[in-house]
């Protein structure tokens, strides 16, 4: 079973960034999300982001919101979300499975219980976007526990002061948040979005990956960030877009697999 | 430690904190220390107590309710009139405070969520007497409900955004205000109207609520030479009851009561009785008790008074419950109109069906104390809004 770590590494040797792709976990129903993940995969998904659906979604546009709703309607609970988790892992053992998720569900549930639910069924890591570094410290303490990944956000908003802290709190990766905003597809990249992470780069540099995300959604922008110092690609948003636009499975599939593909072909590492 | 002196560190006990996104960190981190520092400032408190004065037309009375006393034949029952206040609520209180911070940290767009209307109209009048621009983020259920204040609103020089997503209601317009601070931190000030988000909100809306129980404070000693037995207030954020308890935090004499809203009753599920029946949890920035199921998804709400519609509650008020200092309970719809109806015909007083709440616990609490005792309720709001739903429940035309 291969870490994070080691994904990046293999990308790395093969002059590649990772494509980290994102879809929220039950959408539109529990049983598909399995076989969203192959095509991403077949596609060239290197690491797959589940999001587990909350009620409340207020670092989500309304593209997620709406795949959130979706997927509560259709019965999935936090733990269903650790089933599909499971069964992904099975079939590709060696692609990271990192859960996105607000905080009141797992703290709800219980870390404990649910952290080690979530190691024991194939999970890397964890992305929680409503917990800052500074309120952290018995969540980072249940992941280690269980060796799970921490991804911690950063934002064009994070000081230099604060995005060193948030680099050493974080494993795995480092989420970099590209623009102002919610998640969402958006139509082009800004410059500040390219300076950002020119600024970025060297703190994370030779110490972990950097991954962009927010607002991510076509080959050019891809292309841009990796050219701008990104190690990794998330893209979210573009993917629901085609689950939520698409009636028949098979489309959609073949859809997902294609766009993923497009995307990945776009990640070429020129450095060193 | 003195009860008063919290939060410490952003944290009343366990509860509150900063729970929010990355992207937001420096805001509230910039806003503490722009609220510290104009707390210390002359000037900044001389400029709030002139508003406060002149404009909202501060103090407001504390009444007794002679009638309402002789009726309920216990303890007298004494009403801290925030329903005379400029607006029509306390909810002024805290905006005027707050956009004149706003206006010293150099934001001129200012972005609110509101429930009842009430915070959002109080919005509206501060940012057109300081000259901020107003939007604010209005549940399109609760926009239905209480249509006059959506004009009001307009009246007043503020957009209203009317917020569709969720279960369109108070929670969901903070949700989108929240959303609209993330993609405009630079221009924008975020004008929470209770006692909850992220440290330092909670304390801060206290802060400037805290006029209230400080003249509850002055005026009771002034008519009855001693404090207050009991204070009932409302609790749905919580911002007018925390302005009412805090300045007797550290009187363990004062008995404090916060009346949540029992909706259709606890045990049919349909209401909005968060520190009754709820459970600790994270949301919208903070640690406190929330409405939520085993999974930890949010609970809709159900109230009659769109003000208290929401699944959280601030964290002081969590932390004053298990510290057993603040004792909460809950009134249901009905209780709370005839409530309502009570303080109409007893009083010639028009109360906010919010403060109903607060006066339905008084009426059940007054007759089992002595003649010798007192209570103050504050009647955080006037009920002119809220005519049209207590014709609807009533079941009468108008």
């Amino acid at each position: 079973m291969n870490t994070i770590k080691q994904v990046f590494e293999t990308n790395y040797k093969n002059k590649k960034g990772c494509l980290i792709g994102y879809i929220t976990a039950g959408d539109p129903t529990p049983n598909i999300t399995p076989k969203i993940a192959d095509a991403l995969i077949r596609g060239g998904v290197d690491i797959l982001e589940l999001g587990l659906p909350f009620s409340d979604p207020i670092a989500d546009g309304p593209t997620i919101q709406a795949a959130s709703i979706r997927a509560l309607n259709a019965g999935t609970t936090p733990m269903k979300v650790l089933e599909i988790a499971k069964k992904i892992k099975s079939k590709h053992v060696n692609v990271p499975i990192v859960i996105m998720t607000y905080y009141n569900p797992i703290f709800r549930i219980g870390l404990d219980n649910f952290l080690s639910t979530a190691k024991t069924h194939g999970v890397n890591g964890f992305i929680v976007p409503d917990l800052p570094i500074e309120e952290a410290a018995e969540f980072k303490k249940t992941t280690n526990n269980y060796d799970l990944d921490t991804i911690f956000l950063a934002a064009p908003s994070t000081s230099e002061e604060r995005l060193n802290k948030i680099v050493n709190a974080s494993s795995g990766f480092l989420y970099l948040v590209s623009h102002f905003g919610v998640t969402g597809v958006k139509s082009s990249i800004e410059n500040s979005t390219l300076q950002l992470i020119q600024r970025v780069k060297p703190i994370t540099d030779s110490k972990i990956p950097l991954a962009v995300g927010f607002g991510i959604s076509k080959p050019e922008h891809v292309q841009r960030i990796i050219k701008a110092g990104a190690d990794a690609a998330i893209v979210g948003s573009a993917f629901i877009n085609i689950i939520q636009n698409n009636t028949n499975n098979t489309d959609m599939l073949n859809e997902l697999e294609a766009t993923a593909k497009t995307l990945k072909t776009a990640i070429i590492l020129e450095r060193p | 430690m003195k009860i008063s002196n919290y939060p410490k560190n952003g944290k009343f006990g366990k509860f509150g904190g900063k729970f929010v996104p990355e992207i937001l960190m420096e805001a509230v981190n910039e806003l503490e220390v722009a609220y510290y520092q104009a707390k210390q400032d002359i000037e900044f408190r001389k400029q709030l107590n002139y508003y406060l004065a002149d404009f909202v037309g501060r103090p407001t009375p504390l009444y007794f309710a002679e009638n309402l006393t002789r009726k309920l034949g216990g303890a007298k029952i004494y009403l801290k009139r925030e329903d005379l206040a400029h607006g029509g609520a306390h909810k002024i209180n805290n905006t005027l405070g707050q956009a004149l911070l706003a206006k010293r940290m150099g934001k001129t767009r200012v972005i609110a969520e509101t429930g009842a209307g009430q915070h959002g109209v109080a919005t509206a009048i501060a940012c057109a007497a300081l000259g901020l621009d107003a939007e604010v983020y209005m549940g399109t259920e609760d926009c239905e409900r209480q249509r006059l204040n959506v004009f009001r609103m307009k009246l007043l020089n503020a957009t209203v955004h009317p917020v569709e997503s969720g279960s369109k209601t108070l929670k969901d317009s903070i949700n989108e205000a929240f959303r609209d601070w993330v993609a405009n931190l630079k221009t924008t000030y975020y004008l929470i109207g209770s006692t909850m988000g992220p440290h330092p909100y909670p304390m801060m809306v206290r802060d400037f609520q805290s006029v209230i129980g400080k003249e509850i404070k002055q005026q009771f000693k002034q008519k009855e030479k001693r404090l207050p037995d009991a204070l009932i207030a409302c609790v749905g954020g919580g911002s007018n009851a925390m302005g009412t308890f805090y300045p007797f935090e550290d009187d363990s004499e004062v008995q404090l009561y916060g009346v949540e809203a029992a909706g259709a009753g606890l045990e049919t599920g349909k209401h909005a009785a968060t520190l009754t029946a709820g459970h600790e949890g994270i949301f919208h920035g903070m640690y406190t008790y929330l409405l939520q199921d085993d999974n930890g998804q949010i609970q809709n709400t159900t109230s009659i008074s769109a003000g208290l519609d929401y699944p959280g509650v601030g964290p002081e008020h969590s932390f004053l419950k298990t510290l057993k200092r603040a004792n909460y309970v809950s009134a249901t719809d009905k209780e709370t109109v005839d409530a309502f109806l009570m303080l109409c015909k007893t009083e010639g007083i028009l109360p906010a069906l919010e403060s109903s709440h607060a006066l339905a616990y008084a009426i059940n609490l007054a007759p089992k104390m002595s003649k010798t005792q007192s209570i103050v309720v504050t009647l955080s709001g006037r009920g002119d809004k809220d005519v049209e739903t207590i014709a609807d429940f009533i079941g009468e035309k108008i």
